[in-house]
Protein backbone atom coordinates (compact mmCIF):
# COMPACT_ATOMS: atom_id res chain seq x y z
CA UNK A 1 0.00 0.00 0.00
CA UNK A 2 1.44 3.43 -0.81
CA UNK A 3 2.32 5.85 1.58
CA UNK A 4 4.07 9.10 1.92
CA UNK A 5 7.65 9.24 3.88
CA UNK A 6 10.58 11.88 4.84
CA UNK A 7 13.49 11.29 5.44
CA UNK A 8 17.37 12.54 5.35
CA UNK A 9 19.16 11.82 2.55
CA UNK A 10 23.11 12.08 2.89
CA UNK A 11 24.77 12.42 -0.59
CA UNK A 12 28.28 12.63 -1.43
CA UNK A 13 28.78 15.85 -3.27
CA UNK A 14 32.15 16.40 -5.10
CA UNK A 15 32.87 19.13 -7.67
CA UNK A 16 35.60 17.18 -9.86
CA UNK A 17 37.84 14.48 -9.97
CA UNK A 18 40.40 16.69 -7.87
CA UNK A 19 37.99 18.26 -6.03
CA UNK A 20 37.37 17.59 -1.82
CA UNK A 21 34.15 15.50 -1.39
CA UNK A 22 31.87 16.05 1.43
CA UNK A 23 28.91 14.56 2.63
CA UNK A 24 25.67 17.21 2.20
CA UNK A 25 22.29 16.17 3.96
CA UNK A 26 18.85 16.92 1.71
CA UNK A 27 15.33 16.92 3.83
CA UNK A 28 13.28 14.94 1.69
CA UNK A 29 9.63 15.54 2.58
CA UNK A 30 6.51 13.26 1.70
CA UNK A 31 8.54 10.73 -0.86
CA UNK A 32 5.44 8.24 -2.08
CA UNK A 33 6.67 4.58 -1.15
CA UNK A 34 6.16 3.86 -5.36
CA UNK A 35 8.64 5.99 -6.21
CA UNK A 36 11.73 4.23 -7.53
CA UNK A 37 14.90 5.26 -5.52
CA UNK A 38 16.08 7.14 -8.96
CA UNK A 39 12.86 9.08 -9.23
CA UNK A 40 13.73 10.15 -5.54
CA UNK A 41 16.69 11.49 -7.06
CA UNK A 42 15.27 13.08 -9.53
CA UNK A 43 12.73 14.74 -7.40
CA UNK A 44 15.68 15.99 -4.94
CA UNK A 45 17.78 17.71 -8.70
CA UNK A 46 13.78 19.41 -9.52
CA UNK A 47 14.08 20.92 -5.99
CA UNK A 48 18.05 22.14 -5.82
CA UNK A 49 17.36 23.62 -9.04
CA UNK A 50 14.37 25.47 -8.21
CA UNK A 51 16.65 26.79 -5.12
CA UNK A 52 19.34 27.75 -7.62
CA UNK A 53 21.67 25.26 -6.71
CA UNK A 54 23.97 22.30 -8.60
CA UNK A 55 21.72 19.13 -8.98
CA UNK A 56 23.30 16.20 -8.13
CA UNK A 57 25.47 14.19 -10.53
CA UNK A 58 24.34 10.49 -11.28
CA UNK A 59 24.50 7.58 -13.66
CA UNK A 60 21.37 6.15 -15.11
CA UNK A 61 20.20 5.22 -18.26
CA UNK A 62 17.67 2.35 -19.23
CA UNK A 63 15.90 2.53 -15.31
CA UNK A 64 15.12 -1.58 -16.38
CA UNK A 65 17.89 -3.17 -14.71
CA UNK A 66 19.38 -4.26 -17.69
CA UNK A 67 22.31 -1.64 -18.77
CA UNK A 68 24.18 -1.22 -16.05
CA UNK A 69 24.74 2.55 -15.66
CA UNK A 70 23.26 3.16 -12.16
CA UNK A 71 25.40 3.13 -9.70
CA UNK A 72 24.65 4.24 -6.27
CA UNK A 73 26.30 2.80 -2.94
CA UNK A 74 23.53 3.26 -0.78
CA UNK A 75 23.66 2.53 3.10
CA UNK A 76 26.57 0.28 2.42
CA UNK A 77 24.71 -1.60 -0.69
CA UNK A 78 25.88 -1.55 -4.37
CA UNK A 79 22.50 -0.62 -5.36
CA UNK A 80 21.10 -0.39 -2.01
CA UNK A 81 18.84 -2.55 -0.03
CA UNK A 82 17.04 -4.80 -2.49
CA UNK A 83 18.93 -7.86 -3.71
CA UNK A 84 19.50 -9.19 -6.68
CA UNK A 85 18.09 -5.25 -8.24
CA UNK A 86 19.97 -2.70 -9.51
CA UNK A 87 19.71 0.92 -8.31
CA UNK A 88 16.81 2.03 -11.01
CA UNK A 89 14.66 -1.04 -9.17
CA UNK A 90 15.04 0.04 -5.96
CA UNK A 91 11.99 1.53 -4.69
CA UNK A 92 11.43 3.84 -1.74
CA UNK A 93 9.04 1.16 -0.20
CA UNK A 94 12.30 -0.11 1.00
CA UNK A 95 12.77 2.32 3.53
CA UNK A 96 11.28 3.64 6.68
CA UNK A 97 9.73 7.31 7.83
CA UNK A 98 12.56 9.01 9.46
CA UNK A 99 15.27 7.06 7.99
CA UNK A 100 18.66 8.41 7.27
CA UNK A 101 19.80 7.69 3.65
CA UNK A 102 23.28 7.55 3.22
CA UNK A 103 24.19 7.53 -0.75
CA UNK A 104 27.79 7.33 -1.73
CA UNK A 105 29.77 6.85 -5.15
CA UNK A 106 31.78 3.17 -5.91
CA UNK A 107 34.85 3.81 -4.24
CA UNK A 108 37.43 1.62 -5.72
CA UNK A 109 41.27 3.53 -7.17
CA UNK A 110 40.59 2.16 -10.31
CA UNK A 111 36.73 3.46 -10.50
CA UNK A 112 37.90 7.56 -10.19
CA UNK A 113 34.98 9.93 -9.17
CA UNK A 114 34.01 12.59 -12.21
CA UNK A 115 31.15 14.06 -10.24
CA UNK A 116 29.13 13.45 -7.23
CA UNK A 117 28.24 10.13 -7.86
CA UNK A 118 29.58 9.66 -11.12
CA UNK A 119 32.32 7.28 -11.43
CA UNK A 120 34.75 6.11 -14.16
CA UNK A 121 34.22 2.50 -15.22
CA UNK A 122 36.11 2.73 -18.06
CA UNK A 123 38.69 0.44 -17.20
CA UNK A 124 35.76 -2.59 -17.26
CA UNK A 125 35.31 -1.74 -21.22
CA UNK A 126 39.78 -1.47 -21.55
CA UNK A 127 39.15 -5.46 -19.75
CA UNK A 128 36.61 -6.22 -22.10
CA UNK A 129 38.94 -4.61 -25.23
CA UNK A 130 41.73 -6.92 -23.36
CA UNK A 131 39.82 -10.01 -24.92
CA UNK A 132 36.38 -10.21 -24.11
CA UNK A 133 35.45 -11.04 -27.67
CA UNK A 134 35.40 -13.52 -30.19
CA UNK A 135 37.43 -12.15 -33.37
CA UNK A 136 37.68 -15.00 -35.78
CA UNK A 137 34.95 -15.40 -38.90
CA UNK A 138 32.59 -17.61 -38.80
CA UNK A 139 31.31 -18.08 -41.89
CA UNK A 140 27.63 -19.38 -42.74
CA UNK A 141 25.89 -20.47 -39.76
CA UNK A 142 26.36 -24.45 -39.19
CA UNK A 143 23.01 -26.30 -38.73
CA UNK A 144 21.53 -26.55 -36.01
CA UNK A 145 22.77 -28.99 -33.05
CA UNK A 146 25.63 -30.27 -35.34
CA UNK A 147 27.68 -29.13 -32.62
CA UNK A 148 25.76 -30.94 -29.25
CA UNK A 149 26.27 -28.04 -26.43
CA UNK A 150 25.50 -29.56 -22.76
CA UNK A 151 22.05 -27.78 -21.22
CA UNK A 152 24.16 -27.00 -18.38
CA UNK A 153 26.77 -25.54 -20.31
CA UNK A 154 24.34 -23.44 -22.26
CA UNK A 155 22.68 -22.48 -19.33
CA UNK A 156 25.83 -21.27 -17.08
CA UNK A 157 27.37 -19.61 -20.50
CA UNK A 158 23.60 -17.54 -20.24
CA UNK A 159 23.80 -16.79 -16.67
CA UNK A 160 27.51 -15.62 -17.14
CA UNK A 161 26.28 -13.51 -20.29
CA UNK A 162 23.67 -11.20 -17.80
CA UNK A 163 26.64 -9.84 -16.01
CA UNK A 164 26.07 -5.92 -16.86
CA UNK A 165 29.31 -4.38 -16.10
CA UNK A 166 28.09 -2.06 -13.82
CA UNK A 167 30.82 -2.58 -11.14
CA UNK A 168 29.00 -3.49 -7.66
CA UNK A 169 31.52 -6.39 -7.39
CA UNK A 170 34.53 -3.96 -7.61
CA UNK A 171 32.55 -1.91 -4.65
CA UNK A 172 31.17 -4.50 -2.57
CA UNK A 173 34.58 -5.84 -2.33
CA UNK A 174 37.24 -5.00 0.30
CA UNK A 175 40.17 -5.52 -1.81
CA UNK A 176 38.65 -3.39 -5.27
CA UNK A 177 39.08 -6.42 -7.27
CA UNK A 178 36.94 -6.77 -10.35
CA UNK A 179 37.18 -10.77 -10.40
CA UNK A 180 33.71 -11.49 -10.72
CA UNK A 181 33.33 -9.55 -13.64
CA UNK A 182 36.07 -10.70 -15.65
CA UNK A 183 35.39 -13.96 -14.46
CA UNK A 184 31.68 -13.11 -15.68
CA UNK A 185 33.19 -12.47 -19.43
CA UNK A 186 35.41 -14.89 -19.41
CA UNK A 187 33.57 -17.93 -18.54
CA UNK A 188 30.35 -16.94 -20.79
CA UNK A 189 32.56 -17.52 -23.73
CA UNK A 190 34.95 -20.32 -22.00
CA UNK A 191 31.85 -22.66 -21.95
CA UNK A 192 30.81 -22.26 -25.60
CA UNK A 193 32.86 -24.22 -28.53
CA UNK A 194 32.80 -20.66 -30.23
CA UNK A 195 35.17 -19.24 -27.25
CA UNK A 196 37.37 -22.43 -26.53
CA UNK A 197 39.60 -21.38 -29.49
CA UNK A 198 41.09 -18.35 -27.97
CA UNK A 199 40.50 -19.09 -23.94
CA UNK A 200 44.11 -19.09 -23.29
CA UNK A 201 44.66 -15.86 -25.29
CA UNK A 202 41.64 -14.11 -24.31
CA UNK A 203 42.23 -15.32 -20.17
CA UNK A 204 45.73 -14.43 -19.81
CA UNK A 205 44.99 -10.65 -21.78
CA UNK A 206 41.77 -10.10 -20.04
CA UNK A 207 43.65 -10.54 -16.70
CA UNK A 208 46.80 -8.95 -17.06
CA UNK A 209 44.89 -5.69 -18.65
CA UNK A 210 43.04 -5.86 -15.02
CA UNK A 211 46.01 -6.28 -12.78
CA UNK A 212 47.30 -3.67 -14.86
CA UNK A 213 44.36 -1.22 -14.09
CA UNK A 214 44.98 -1.26 -10.31
CA UNK A 215 42.18 -3.65 -9.46
CA UNK A 216 42.84 -5.83 -6.18
CA UNK A 217 43.67 -9.34 -5.45
CA UNK A 218 40.24 -11.65 -5.26
CA UNK A 219 40.56 -12.81 -1.19
CA UNK A 220 36.96 -14.91 -1.75
CA UNK A 221 35.18 -13.25 0.92
CA UNK A 222 32.04 -13.41 -1.99
CA UNK A 223 30.50 -10.07 -0.94
CA UNK A 224 31.07 -9.52 -5.07
CA UNK A 225 28.73 -12.37 -5.52
CA UNK A 226 26.51 -11.39 -2.65
CA UNK A 227 25.88 -7.98 -3.49
CA UNK A 228 25.95 -8.50 -7.82
CA UNK A 229 22.25 -7.59 -9.30
CA UNK A 230 22.06 -10.33 -11.17
CA UNK A 231 23.44 -13.01 -8.90
CA UNK A 232 26.11 -13.93 -10.81
CA UNK A 233 27.98 -16.80 -8.81
CA UNK A 234 30.81 -17.04 -7.10
CA UNK A 235 31.88 -20.32 -9.33
CA UNK A 236 32.11 -18.31 -12.22
CA UNK A 237 35.82 -17.28 -10.10
CA UNK A 238 36.87 -20.71 -9.63
CA UNK A 239 36.29 -21.21 -13.15
CA UNK A 240 38.45 -17.76 -14.30
CA UNK A 241 41.29 -19.70 -11.98
CA UNK A 242 41.03 -22.71 -13.27
CA UNK A 243 41.16 -21.18 -16.92
CA UNK A 244 44.18 -19.06 -16.14
CA UNK A 245 46.11 -21.77 -14.75
CA UNK A 246 45.73 -24.21 -17.27
CA UNK A 247 46.83 -21.57 -19.68
CA UNK A 248 49.70 -20.72 -17.82
CA UNK A 249 50.63 -24.56 -17.45
CA UNK A 250 50.08 -24.58 -20.97
CA UNK A 251 52.84 -22.12 -22.52
CA UNK B 1 57.12 -14.78 -13.68
CA UNK B 2 53.30 -15.17 -13.61
CA UNK B 3 53.33 -16.23 -9.67
CA UNK B 4 54.31 -13.03 -8.82
CA UNK B 5 53.12 -10.51 -11.34
CA UNK B 6 49.61 -11.89 -11.44
CA UNK B 7 46.48 -11.33 -8.59
CA UNK B 8 45.73 -15.35 -9.75
CA UNK B 9 49.39 -16.04 -9.24
CA UNK B 10 49.74 -14.39 -6.33
CA UNK B 11 46.71 -16.28 -5.10
CA UNK B 12 47.92 -19.42 -5.91
CA UNK B 13 51.30 -18.78 -3.98
CA UNK B 14 48.80 -17.88 -1.00
CA UNK B 15 47.00 -20.84 -0.75
CA UNK B 16 49.72 -23.56 -1.89
CA UNK B 17 51.68 -21.82 1.05
CA UNK B 18 48.37 -21.99 3.46
CA UNK B 19 47.54 -25.59 2.45
CA UNK B 20 50.65 -26.54 3.38
CA UNK B 21 50.63 -25.20 6.90
CA UNK B 22 47.13 -26.33 7.48
CA UNK B 23 48.77 -29.72 7.31
CA UNK B 24 51.38 -29.17 9.33
CA UNK B 25 48.64 -28.10 11.93
CA UNK B 26 46.83 -30.87 11.58
CA UNK B 27 50.47 -33.14 12.09
CA UNK B 28 51.23 -31.16 14.85
CA UNK B 29 48.32 -31.48 16.88
CA UNK B 30 47.91 -35.13 15.66
CA UNK B 31 51.79 -36.09 17.77
CA UNK B 32 50.37 -33.52 20.45
CA UNK B 33 47.57 -35.83 21.41
CA UNK B 34 50.39 -38.87 21.68
CA UNK B 35 50.97 -36.85 25.07
CA UNK B 36 47.44 -37.31 25.95
CA UNK B 37 47.85 -40.96 26.08
CA UNK B 38 51.61 -41.36 27.49
CA UNK B 39 54.42 -39.22 28.18
CA UNK B 40 56.78 -41.44 27.31
CA UNK B 41 55.69 -41.89 24.20
CA UNK B 42 55.75 -37.97 23.56
CA UNK B 43 58.96 -38.02 24.43
CA UNK B 44 59.94 -40.42 21.89
CA UNK B 45 58.52 -38.52 19.49
CA UNK B 46 60.59 -35.57 20.88
CA UNK B 47 63.90 -37.63 20.66
CA UNK B 48 63.24 -39.33 17.01
CA UNK B 49 62.63 -35.76 15.41
CA UNK B 50 65.06 -33.51 17.89
CA UNK B 51 68.13 -32.27 15.39
CA UNK B 52 68.03 -34.69 13.03
CA UNK B 53 68.83 -34.06 9.25
CA UNK B 54 65.19 -34.54 8.20
CA UNK B 55 63.83 -32.50 11.23
CA UNK B 56 66.33 -29.58 10.49
CA UNK B 57 65.46 -29.91 6.69
CA UNK B 58 61.44 -30.23 7.28
CA UNK B 59 61.96 -26.83 9.77
CA UNK B 60 63.24 -25.13 7.26
CA UNK B 61 61.02 -25.67 4.72
CA UNK B 62 58.42 -25.04 7.10
CA UNK B 63 59.97 -22.09 7.60
CA UNK B 64 60.02 -20.98 4.37
CA UNK B 65 56.30 -21.55 4.02
CA UNK B 66 55.93 -19.24 7.17
CA UNK B 67 57.68 -16.53 5.55
CA UNK B 68 56.31 -17.17 2.20
CA UNK B 69 52.79 -17.25 3.49
CA UNK B 70 53.47 -14.40 5.30
CA UNK B 71 55.04 -11.92 3.10
CA UNK B 72 52.88 -12.55 0.73
CA UNK B 73 50.03 -11.53 2.77
CA UNK B 74 51.18 -8.03 3.52
CA UNK B 75 51.98 -7.53 -0.15
CA UNK B 76 48.01 -8.57 -1.24
CA UNK B 77 47.12 -6.42 1.73
CA UNK B 78 49.04 -3.29 0.41
CA UNK B 79 48.03 -3.72 -2.93
CA UNK B 80 44.46 -4.37 -1.71
CA UNK B 81 44.05 -1.39 0.45
CA UNK B 82 45.62 0.91 -2.78
CA UNK B 83 43.12 -0.70 -5.32
CA UNK B 84 40.64 0.33 -2.89
CA UNK B 85 41.48 3.78 -2.84
CA UNK B 86 41.83 6.94 -0.52
CA UNK B 87 38.38 7.43 0.24
CA UNK B 88 36.58 4.82 2.47
CA UNK B 89 32.90 4.46 2.61
CA UNK B 90 30.59 6.21 5.31
CA UNK B 91 28.50 3.29 6.02
CA UNK B 92 30.00 -0.74 5.51
CA UNK B 93 27.32 -3.42 5.75
CA UNK B 94 28.61 -7.06 5.67
CA UNK B 95 26.31 -8.68 3.64
CA UNK B 96 24.61 -12.08 4.60
CA UNK B 97 26.93 -14.85 3.34
CA UNK B 98 29.78 -13.30 4.05
CA UNK B 99 32.60 -14.74 6.90
CA UNK B 100 33.24 -12.56 9.42
CA UNK B 101 36.90 -14.67 8.65
CA UNK B 102 37.48 -13.51 5.24
CA UNK B 103 37.29 -10.04 6.10
CA UNK B 104 39.89 -9.88 8.79
CA UNK B 105 42.69 -12.52 7.67
CA UNK B 106 45.19 -10.41 7.87
CA UNK B 107 44.84 -9.59 11.86
CA UNK B 108 43.48 -12.97 12.23
CA UNK B 109 46.88 -14.22 10.90
CA UNK B 110 48.74 -11.61 13.09
CA UNK B 111 47.64 -12.85 16.62
CA UNK B 112 48.23 -16.74 15.21
CA UNK B 113 51.70 -15.26 14.15
CA UNK B 114 52.12 -13.29 17.30
CA UNK B 115 51.45 -16.02 19.83
CA UNK B 116 53.64 -18.40 17.54
CA UNK B 117 56.26 -16.25 18.73
CA UNK B 118 55.85 -16.83 22.28
CA UNK B 119 55.12 -20.62 21.55
CA UNK B 120 58.33 -21.08 19.82
CA UNK B 121 60.60 -19.24 22.68
CA UNK B 122 58.79 -21.48 25.10
CA UNK B 123 59.50 -24.88 22.95
CA UNK B 124 61.68 -24.81 19.88
CA UNK B 125 64.08 -21.92 21.26
CA UNK B 126 64.52 -24.38 24.35
CA UNK B 127 64.42 -27.91 22.40
CA UNK B 128 65.76 -28.10 18.72
CA UNK B 129 67.79 -25.21 19.02
CA UNK B 130 70.04 -25.89 21.73
CA UNK B 131 70.11 -28.81 20.67
CA UNK B 132 71.73 -27.58 17.43
CA UNK B 133 74.17 -25.84 19.02
CA UNK B 134 75.05 -29.07 20.73
CA UNK B 135 74.26 -28.17 24.30
CA UNK B 136 72.16 -30.76 26.16
CA UNK B 137 68.44 -30.57 26.12
CA UNK B 138 65.54 -31.93 28.42
CA UNK B 139 62.90 -34.50 27.41
CA UNK B 140 59.62 -33.11 25.83
CA UNK B 141 57.57 -33.73 28.65
CA UNK B 142 59.87 -31.67 30.88
CA UNK B 143 59.26 -28.21 28.70
CA UNK B 144 55.49 -29.28 28.41
CA UNK B 145 55.40 -28.86 32.25
CA UNK B 146 57.89 -26.02 32.18
CA UNK B 147 54.89 -24.43 30.11
CA UNK B 148 51.95 -25.67 31.04
CA UNK B 149 52.26 -25.10 34.79
CA UNK B 150 51.95 -21.71 34.71
CA UNK B 151 48.04 -20.55 34.77
CA UNK B 152 48.44 -17.82 32.17
CA UNK B 153 49.27 -20.19 29.38
CA UNK B 154 46.31 -21.92 28.41
CA UNK B 155 43.70 -18.92 28.03
CA UNK B 156 46.46 -17.19 25.73
CA UNK B 157 46.48 -20.70 23.85
CA UNK B 158 42.86 -20.83 23.97
CA UNK B 159 42.41 -17.13 21.93
CA UNK B 160 45.11 -18.43 19.78
CA UNK B 161 43.43 -21.43 18.75
CA UNK B 162 40.27 -19.50 17.94
CA UNK B 163 41.90 -16.83 15.90
CA UNK B 164 43.73 -20.28 13.74
CA UNK B 165 40.41 -21.49 13.65
CA UNK B 166 38.59 -18.78 11.96
CA UNK B 167 41.86 -18.25 9.53
CA UNK B 168 41.16 -21.99 8.52
CA UNK B 169 37.74 -22.12 8.53
CA UNK B 170 38.19 -19.12 5.70
CA UNK B 171 42.08 -20.20 4.24
CA UNK B 172 40.72 -23.84 3.87
CA UNK B 173 38.21 -23.10 0.81
CA UNK B 174 39.56 -20.81 -0.16
CA UNK B 175 42.38 -22.52 -1.04
CA UNK B 176 40.46 -24.48 -3.32
CA UNK B 177 38.87 -22.05 -4.89
CA UNK B 178 41.58 -20.15 -5.75
CA UNK B 179 43.61 -23.25 -7.10
CA UNK B 180 40.22 -23.71 -9.47
CA UNK B 181 38.97 -27.00 -7.77
CA UNK B 182 35.69 -25.56 -7.19
CA UNK B 183 32.33 -25.39 -8.69
CA UNK B 184 28.78 -24.98 -7.62
CA UNK B 185 28.17 -28.37 -5.87
CA UNK B 186 32.10 -28.03 -4.41
CA UNK B 187 32.52 -24.52 -3.05
CA UNK B 188 29.82 -25.64 -0.44
CA UNK B 189 31.52 -28.83 0.17
CA UNK B 190 34.51 -27.19 0.72
CA UNK B 191 32.99 -24.78 2.82
CA UNK B 192 31.41 -27.70 4.95
CA UNK B 193 35.19 -29.75 5.16
CA UNK B 194 36.80 -26.68 5.97
CA UNK B 195 34.68 -25.84 8.98
CA UNK B 196 35.41 -29.51 9.97
CA UNK B 197 39.10 -29.18 9.84
CA UNK B 198 39.61 -26.21 11.81
CA UNK B 199 37.08 -27.44 14.64
CA UNK B 200 38.94 -30.92 14.46
CA UNK B 201 42.43 -28.54 14.73
CA UNK B 202 40.73 -26.54 17.13
CA UNK B 203 39.13 -29.51 19.74
CA UNK B 204 42.70 -31.76 19.14
CA UNK B 205 44.65 -28.05 20.52
CA UNK B 206 42.19 -26.82 22.98
CA UNK B 207 42.31 -30.67 24.82
CA UNK B 208 45.72 -30.89 25.17
CA UNK B 209 46.12 -27.75 26.62
CA UNK B 210 43.27 -27.95 29.05
CA UNK B 211 44.46 -31.57 29.43
CA UNK B 212 48.57 -30.29 30.37
CA UNK B 213 47.30 -27.47 32.36
CA UNK B 214 45.43 -30.06 34.43
CA UNK B 215 48.14 -32.14 34.74
CA UNK B 216 50.92 -30.01 35.42
CA UNK B 217 49.25 -26.99 36.93
CA UNK B 218 46.62 -28.10 39.03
Amino acid sequence: METNISFKLKVWRQANAHAEGRFETYEMHDIPTDTSFLEMMDILNEQLIEKGEEPVTFDHDCREGICGMCSLYVNGHPHGPATGATTCQLYMRRFHDGDTITVEPWRSAAFPVIKDLMVNRNAFDQIQQAGGYVSFQTGGAQDANAIPISKEAADEAMDSATCIGCGACVAACKNGSAMLFLSAKVSQFALLPQGRAEAKRRVKAMLAKMDELGFGNCTNTGACAAECPKNIKLSNIARLNREFLCAKCSD
Amino acid sequence: MWLTNSSVGRKVVMSVTGLFLVLFVTFHALMNAVALISFEAYDAICEFLGANWYAVLGTLILAGGFAIHIIFAFILTFQNRKARGNNRYAVNARPKNVEWASQNMLVLGIIVLGVMVLHLTQFWAKMQLPELMGEHVMNGTFYLRATFSQLWVLPVYLIWFAALWFHISHGFWSAFQTLGTANDKWITRWQCISKWWASIVFILFAVEACYFTWFFAL
